[in-house]
């Protein structure tokens, strides 16, 4: 037997990653200026689920909701060892907030037949770490947060590992499951290069019409629809297209979608901007560093 | 989800475990103090666990006026639906305007449980509360005494405040360590309210089987002095030279995510976004260039000195001493000027 795998990822900015060459004049960050990238705790679910397939056998699919452009971590998934990659792409997802993001994600999870659910324990974006629990709680599943290590995964119960922030503890769940991975769980595998060679012109019907749009300057919007419905038929023939899904599809309460679907909306927004203080240049030798330390006495900073 | 409730109490979940309140939600309590006394409202805390109603004098010490206690055999032990289940009940009978919780381990894996089956908001890892105005850009409604949550988002290169002025509660986790420890006021009385649980096997789908917990390695947040090492720093036999300097100034050695990542020191030294929040008197910089995560836990430290060859480092920009010059030489010449101060004293 096998285990159906669900792993949900996302396509982030490299917040991580701010240097001087991303900075505006005022010391705010110009966000377009980011790589774009694989949200690195969602490598690690993803790389938990493909050992689970290793070991016993079984489907991964990866849903990733976002514009087109997130078709990249899709194709990435697949190179590292996704069997089905889904684009869950629609105008009328901008603005949710986590609450809402949950509830789309649980209504395309509930079209596939699943035992265990990953997501990362969180997004470098928002670092909120919400969506798993709101997740496992509206497909009505046990969640365990914070995993790192799969222990044991026997018929229908699973052992797994997780920090409790000052220790582990070790819990065991039947299935159906959501499990939040931690970036310790362990080290995502790179793309292998046959499913490279294989998957590198897996594409999203988006990105098929786009692609025509580009090559085809001024055609007409019927030729570039019938363009595409070909291009996609030779996809799924060599088995290269990628699912795409949108709110309908995945018939979703548009009452809970979107704007509309959030509870929480932004107030205000302020840039953090790295305050110059009063400094003092302490030159680098015995003296200078002696007479700041003698300072810091006078000054009772240092007892 | 509740309706607007403007007369609802402001409540703060009392997390414990074994017995022993955890320090988020004691931080929490004064600033909830002031939401609820800005408000004009109560603030309440809820307790849940077994065997726990003792912990009402404590928590009515550190501000609330009521204390609301759901024990049960079954609550001993933290579990995510349990737990959720006996606060959403809760929720819903009492109707609060604002339930808070502690960014804790558990904080973050029950808020959201609870917020999803409300169907209300949630704002994770808030650096501040506020209560304020805020007009809906659509209709121009202003919707008045708000809670406004605010939160570093963006890897900390921005701040947002949060509103929700329709699906109540109005919910938010706080970081741990951001709002400073209140000082309990003995003489204090508050009501306690008992409240009834019912709960079956069936609610604790998680059997834990092994659980260990250690000691903190390091009490970052009490520490008067703070040493700490970035990636700069070169190598974990270096990071040698910021222990040797935090032990002759008595101070608490600590370090970025990137010296931690790299092994130079264990994750309970980590200061900053996903480690500790500190503000001591005194905070070394040795080799951090001060990435704004770091710089999110340590800005508030009383007087900075920075250590580091790059003097384009950011962490100059928040430093009161800044020393552009090899560590390997400025850190021995600061452990020989201590050492030599301590020497005269005696």
């Amino acid at each position: 037997m096998g285990y159906n795998c669900v792993v949900l990822i996302k396509q982030v900015p490299d917040t991580k990653r701010i240097t001087g060459d991303v900075m505006n004049d005022d010391g705010t960050v110009k966000r377009s200026a980011l790589p774009a990238i694989f949200n690195p705790e969602d490598l690690n679910a993803l790389e938990l689920a493909i050992r689970i397939k290793d070991k016993f056998g079984g489907h991964i699919t990866v849903i990733t909701m976002g514009l087109p452009a997130a078709s990249e971590v899709l194709r990435d998934s697949l190179f590292r060892g996704a069997d089905e990659a889904i684009l869950l792409t629609d105008r009328r997802c901008a603005a949710s907030d986590t609450l809402a993001t949950s509830y789309i994600l649980s209504c395309a999870v509930k079209k596939i037949h699943y035992d265990i659910v990953l997501c990362g324990r969180q997004a470098i974006d928002g670092d909120t770490a919400q969506v798993g629990p709101q997740l496992a709680e509206k497909l009505g599943v046990t969640q365990i947060t914070y995993v790192e290590e799969l222990t044991e995964l026997s018929g229908r119960t699973i052992t797994a590992r997780r920090n409790i922030g000052n220790g582990w503890q070790l819990v065991k769940t039947a299935l159906p499951v959501l499990l939040t991975v931690t970036g310790d769980a362990n080290e995502p595998r790179v793309a292998a290069a046959k499913k490279m060679m294989k998957y590198k012109n897996a594409l999203a019907p988006v990105e098929i019409e786009q692609k025509i749009k580009t090559e085809n300057p001024g055609a007409d919007v019927m030729d570039i629809k019938e363009l595409a419905e070909h291009k996609c038929g030779k996809l799924i023939e060599q088995g290269l297209l990628m699912k795409q899904w949108d709110l309908d599809a995945i018939e979703a309460d548009l009452s809970w979608c979107g704007m509309s679907g959030s509870p929480t909306k932004v107030h205000r927004i302020q840039s953090v901007v790295l305050a110059a203080k009063e400094t003092k240049q302490i030159e680098p030798n015995e003296k200078a560093v002696s007479d700041m330390i003698h300072e810091l006495i006078a000054d009772k900073i240092i007892a | 989800m509740i309706e607007v409730n403007r007369k609802g109490e402001v409540w703060v979940f009392a997390e414990q475990h074994n017995g022993q309140i955890e320090d988020t939600p004691v931080e929490l309590m004064s600033k909830a103090r002031h939401l609820a006394d800005t408000l004009g409202v109560k603030l309440a805390a809820v307790v849940l666990g077994d065997g726990v109603k003792d912990l009402a004098t404590k928590l009515t010490q550190y501000g609330a006026d009521k204390v609301y206690i759901a024990e049960h055999p079954l609550l001993r032990t933290y579990q995510t639906n349990s737990y959720a289940k006996v606060i959403y009940d809760l929720i819903h009978k009492h109707s609060p305007q604002i339930v808070l919780y502690g960014a804790t381990i558990a904080g973050r894996d029950l808020a959201p449980r609870i917020a999803s089956a409300t169907k209300a908001g949630l704002t994770a890892d808030c650096t501040d509360l506020q209560i304020g105005d805020h007009t809906t850009v659509k209709d121009k409604k202003v919707h008045k005494n708000l809670l406004f949550q605010i939160r570093p988002a963006f890897g900390g290169n921005i701040v947002a405040t949060i509103i929700n002025h329709d699906r109540w509660p109005q919910m938010a986790t706080v970081r741990e360590g951001v709002m400073p420890m209140p000082e309990p006021d003995v003489k204090r009385k508050g009501e306690v309210i008992k409240e009834e649980v019912t709960l079956a096997q069936s609610d604790l789908p998680l059997e834990v089987l092994e659980e260990h917990k250690r000691p903190k390695k390091v009490d970052l947040k009490a520490a008067r002095i703070i040493v700490a090492g970035g990636a700069g720093v070169g190598s974990k036999d270096n990071f040698k030279l910021i222990w040797d300097l935090a032990n002759c100034l008595g101070a608490a050695p600590a370090a970025t995510r990137a010296a931690v990542d790299l092994g130079f020191i264990d994750h309970d030294h980590q200061v900053g976004q996903t480690g500790t929040t500190v503000r001591p008197s005194l905070y070394i910089a040795v080799g951090i260039s001060g990435a704004i995560q770091h710089q999110a836990g340590m800005s508030q430290s009383q007087k900075i000195v920075a250590i580091n060859n790059d003097p384009n480092a950011p962490i100059f920009g928040v430093a009161h001493y800044k020393i552009i010059g090899d560590l390997n030489k400025v850190v021995p010449m600061m452990i020989k000027s201590t050492k030599e101060k301590s020497v005269k004293e005696n």
